[in-house]
């Protein structure tokens, strides 16, 4: 059995002190979707620059097809191809331009080109737009020109950099849609996210990254299971009441409840049942919840089951800091599902 | 947590040494050439769509000949009883490919920024057909721009004083300095943070040697440090070179050979520096 891609043990450092990778290790197999997932700054986009040649590791090996990124760069970037958070595309050039000059550059002939390029555009849903130049196209359609430059030369291993972050839910299925055809053609597929339901919904297998180092890997089921299925938030008046809610939750849940500010996070199996539960337990003590809500697993709580603590990448979010045991959290953004941690660009 | 990482089948570093090679000699070559060329098409597209690019390149110099024509030019006296006009062209043109290359800079700092380059990195093309490119384009736009300012030059009283050779002989020396200098501007893009840094890099830069230069004014009004400055500077030595070409080595004391030598000998020295480092900045990007 081949693997697509191969990351053994990379280790990359910048300007001698930000370590984005320290010793990360992973195997994709070929025809498969791999999810690297991770908030802002885990090293994911390091992780996928080095595998396409862009960037050398200080140390570790990475491998596409068996190809040595760094000592067989060139053959392996007639294997890949690459889609980032960026949308890189010319935006002066119509969308027909962008994909004829990311296939010329490929040096695939100019009829093979033009089939590809009209073939990809009428799959992107960009046939209407293809003669306008780029800047005129909104984010969705960006994003998808960029993945559809990324197939040109029908790449065996496709790697895909946050394809869906800023994009409106309606785009981002469309985008999920799209992946998964691909890999229904035998592409193999790296992708990174920061949306746990989106590695759930793609990925056959995750590695689950931060501060450059894999903290967890296993297919999104794995991942899932050691959590709970579901997550009950169950919102209080004040943060002390959610703490004394907390220790009456203590043994209902499938894992003990957390804290954030004025809510009860409770990681349970069986969402309905329990909620029954919580609710007669609350009124017997005279309590009424603030909110109320059944919710699937986010990222964070990923984090939170893996490392204890939250992801870091709502720093900026001070409004909605409220000191609890002592130190100081913070409130997750509205935690929908697959909920981003933060959808910006780095 | 369980590990699902498949068997590892290959040594790390010991990859395989079969499968889709990259072309050696003479077709990387050609590989290098279309690539090269698919870049400069991109770049030459993306002018005619940029209003700020297509402006510099048409009404910008055209109004600079106009201006200096009609409005500066009757009070600036050239030597040896020349017209205006006729001392004017070599000036305008190095004035015009000088602050052209600014946009190569801003250009090449925007591809950076937007991630462009990084495409480009991924691709199994040559290496150096993103700047070969770029610089490629802006030649072309160059040539555009001195036939621009030579129609118009004509229209306005330009007369070629030395006949067609000397003026084809001067626009080429002016072409290949403008290459040079277009590696210089590439370092700056490529160095520059984002592209309006770029621009406020450049410009500094190419500012006081444009004007402290013999291109609009003759030497004789600046006070003498100036006029070691101006006449030594490499755009003063292009100019004069150029000037003995189009105009007639009467024109300008010394013998268009000397000046040519000069001349050609700071275009091949700045590329020699600026060609290099270009290069070697685009490889460290990181």
């Amino acid at each position: 059995m081949t693997n697509a891609i191969e990351a053994h043990d990379l280790k990359k450092t910048f300007g001698g002190e930000v370590r984005a990778l320290d010793g990360v290790s992973f195997a994709v197999e070929e025809g498969t979707i791999f999810g690297l997932l991770g908030p802002n700054g885990a090293g994911k986009t390091t992780a996928v620059r080095i595998l396409t040649t862009i960037l050398s590791p200080d140390s570790g090996t990475g491998l596409v097809l068996g190809y040595d990124v760094v000592a067989q760069a060139d053959r392996v970037r007639t294997l890949i191809g690459l889609a980032g958070q960026y949308a890189a595309v010319d935006e002066n050039l119509t969308g027909r331009e962008n994909l004829t000059m990311v296939g010329r550059l490929n040096h695939l002939a100019r009829d093979v080109v033009a089939k590809r390029e009209t073939e990809l555009l009428e799959q992107f849903g960009l046939t209407d737009a293809s003669d306008r130049p780029v800047k005129t196209y909104s984010g969705g359609m960006r994003r998808r020109l960029d993945v559809a430059a990324a197939l040109v030369a029908r790449p065996k291993v496709l790697f895909l950099d946050e394809p869906t972050s800023g994009l409106d839910p309606h785009s981002r299925v469309d985008v999920w849609g799209m992946i998964d055809r691909l890999v229904g053609e035998g592409t193999s597929v790296l992708l990174t996210t920061q949306y746990l339901e989106e590695a759930d919904t793609l990925a056959r297998d995750i590695a689950v990254v931060d501060h450059g180092r894999v903290i967890a890997e296993g297919t999104p089921a794995q991942l899932k299971a050691d959590l709970g299925a579901t997550v009950l938030d169950v919102g209080l008046p004040d943060a002390e009441l959610a703490r004394q809610v907390a220790g009456l939750l203590g043994s209902v849940g499938a894992k003990s409840p957390t804290v954030v500010g004025t809510i009860v996070e409770l990681p349970v199996d069986d969402g309905p049942r329990v909620a029954m539960e919580v609710l007669r337990l609350l009124d017997q003590h005279g309590l009424v919840p603030t909110t109320f809500r059944i919710r699937e697993p986010s990222l964070d709580d990923v984090f939170m089951a893996l490392t204890g603590k939250r992801t870091e990448a709502d720093d900026e979010d001070e409004t909605t800091s409220i000191p609890t045991d002592g130190k100081r959290r913070r409130r997750r953004a509205p935690a929908a599902a697959g909920a981003s941690m933060d959808g910006g660009p780095r | 947590m369980s590990t699902t990482t498949a068997a590892i089948p290959y040594e790390a570093g010991l990859a395989r040494a079969d499968g889709p090679a990259m072309p050696r000699g003479v077709a990387r070559l050609r590989w290098a050439v279309a690539d090269t060329l698919t870049i400069t098409k991109r770049n030459l597209i993306a002018y005619t769509r940029i209003p700020e690019s297509l402006f510099f390149s048409t009404l910008q110099p055209i109004m600079f000949v106009l201006l200096f024509r009609y409005v500066f030019g009757g009070a600036i006296h050239p030597p040896l009883g020349l017209t205006y006009i006729d001392f004017l062209m070599a000036g305008i043109f190095i004035q015009s490919v000088g602050f052209g290359g600014i946009g190569t800079a801003v250009g090449l700092s925007e591809d950076l920024q937007k991630g462009l380059i990084e495409r480009f990195r991924a691709l199994p093309m040559a290496r150096s057909a993103v700047l070969a490119g770029r610089t490629t384009a802006d030649l072309v736009r160059n040539v555009f721009v001195l036939l621009l300012m030579t129609g118009v030059g004509a229209l306005v009283g330009f007369n070629f004083p030395n006949g067609a050779p000397g003026f084809i002989a001067a626009c080429a020396l002016s072409l290949f300095f403008a290459y040079a200098l277009l590696w210089g501007f590439a370092v700056i893009g490529l160095a520059a943070s984002n592209s309006e840094t770029a621009q406020v890099m450049a410009f500094p830069i190419l500012f006081p040697l444009i004007f402290a230069s013999p291109a609009f004014v003759p030497l004789t009004s600046m006070p003498g440090w100036l006029r070691w400055f101006a006449t030594n500077q490499p755009i003063g030595a292009v100019i004069n070179a150029m000037r003995s070409l189009m105009l007639g080595a009467k024109y300008v004391p010394g013998s268009t050979s000397g000046h040519v030598l000069v001349a050609l000998a700071w275009c091949v020295g700045l590329l020699l520096v600026f060609a290099p480092l270009a290069v070697w900045r685009y490889r460290r990007i990181s």
